[in-house]
């Protein structure tokens, strides 16, 4: 046992800091509890980033931040917050969190900023943060549910590249901004091009891929609705 | 004039869900039983319509730079525009908790049915989503409204077509995996396309 060990763990040994539980809370959101394609979570901005990679992937990044410390804080707040007011509570601190996002984007990669304009903001109405607040960070210690919101937001973020990765492939015929599309028709030969499908940029794009990646996933899991 | 060619707009060429996909959570949720949907759908119409003059009132004498120039020369220079996330979402709970207070006591039967979602339309992207691109697009006080409004009226056309059709996709057959937000994805897909043929129209 630790010499760190507080009161209230004294009673049972000291927990691995990768315990097979801990574990669990990272894994299981990847795939068996999805947060996007099981919990039907943070779709809103799933769909609006996802035209390209790298905006996707900045989002991507945002998301996990905003998860991972909000989940944190409230954890050490948990019992500090009358249950009343914890939804402006939860707010206010994920707010905060979005508000730095916002800052950090706008000084360092002002481009990218521009581009997800007003769903940076969003970030704080994105369902999965106020999701595991409730169900989580209000219930656990903090290391717990930094893993948890970590698992979660990485969960998230898998979607939304694999989501970006086909709407950019097919509907502008790039992956990252290089050009894959102009490569393989440059092997082939010169009459040869490939079609994009401008549908696939449109958000209806959005809505058929992110519904065909929720049924390949969900017949591997052998998740159904009713 | 101009007013009124904003709001078909934002009914049906900029609408929430199929071009700017606000709202999607409590769309996909909520959309399972058209009076359920409709009394969403209201309820959204009415916090879009205050909120979004409200955070423009907000933005525009205190939010803004220079906006506190009422307040004496000193403040002239100042700029918190990078507080908005976090007043306009101050505002909008604040609203929301008076809606819910008003619904509960007045409507019982709407304040049941609507159960955990009315909190929730707190942390509904539609909501901020109408402030932020008002607050973007530089509206004014009129425009501001309008477009609150009629954003909240496309919210609600949306979610109750496709609560009607969901209604009527229990008697059909739908594969296992694609049963429920699969095949609700891809029908907001089509009603999407359906969507774009709005999108020519120059009012």
């Amino acid at each position: 046992m630790s010499t760190e060990t507080t009161v209230t763990e004294v009673k049972k040994p000291a927990e691995a800091l990768l315990s097979k539980r801990r574990k669990k809370l990272i894994s299981d959101p990847l795939i068996d509890s999805n947060p996007v394609t099981i919990q039907v979570l943070g779709i809103c901005s799933a769909l609006a980033v996802t035209t390209q990679m790298q905006p996707t992937l900045i989002m991507a990044i945002s998301v996990i931040f905003v998860v991972v410390m909000s989940n944190f804080v409230i954890s050490l707040m948990r019992n500090t917050i009358p249950s009343r007011v914890r939804i402006i509570v939860q707010l206010a601190v994920v707010a905060t969190l979005v508000t730095l996002v916002s800052e950090l984007l706008r000084a360092f990669a002002y481009d990218m900023y521009k581009e997800l304009s007003v769903f940076v903001g969003l970030i704080i109405t994105n369902c999965i943060v106020m999701g595991r607040l409730e169900a989580f960070a209000l219930g656990n210690k903090p290391y717990d549910s930094v893993l948890d919101g970590f698992g979660s937001a990485l969960g998230y973020s898998w979607i939304i590249l694999a989501v970006a990765f086909f709407r950019e492939l097919l509907g502008s015929g790039n992956v990252f901004g290089v050009p894959v599309y102009d490569s393989i028709a440059g092997l082939i030969g010169n009459d040869f091009s490939l079609a994009r499908n401008g549908l696939m940029v449109t958000p209806v794009g959005a809505f058929i891929i992110l519904g065909l990646i929720i049924w390949v996933q969900r017949t591997k899991t052998g998740y159904v609705e009713h | 004039m101009e007013l009124f060619s904003l709001g078909i707009r934002s009914i049906f060429i900029d609408n929430m869900i199929f071009a700017y996909f606000l709202g999607m959570c409590s769309f996909l949720a909520v959309s399972k039983k058209v009076s359920t949907a409709i009394g969403l759908g209201a309820a959204v119409v009415f916090v879009l319509a205050v909120t979004t003059p409200a955070n423009w009132l907000l933005n525009e004498y205190v939010l803004k730079e220079g906006a506190l120039s009422w307040a004496g020369d000193t403040f002239l220079t100042i700029d918190l525009s990078f507080l908005r996330f976090i007043m306009f979402i101050a505002i909008i709970a604040a609203i929301v908790q008076l809606v819910e207070m008003i619904v509960e006591k007045f409507a019982p039967a709407l304040y049941g049915a609507l159960g955990i979602f009315l909190p929730l339309i707190a942390v509904n992207c539609a909501i901020l989503g109408g402030s932020l691109f008002m607050a973007q697009r530089d509206y004014t006080l009129a425009e501001a409204t309008v477009y609150g409004f009629s954003s909240g009226i496309g919210f609600m056309l949306a979610i109750v077509a496709l609560a009607a059709i969901r209604e009527k996709l229990k008697y059909s057959n739908v594969p296992n995996g694609l049963k429920g937000l699969g095949i609700t994805m891809l029908l907001t897909g089509l009603m999407g396309i359906a969507f774009m043929s709005f999108m020519g129209i120059d009012l």
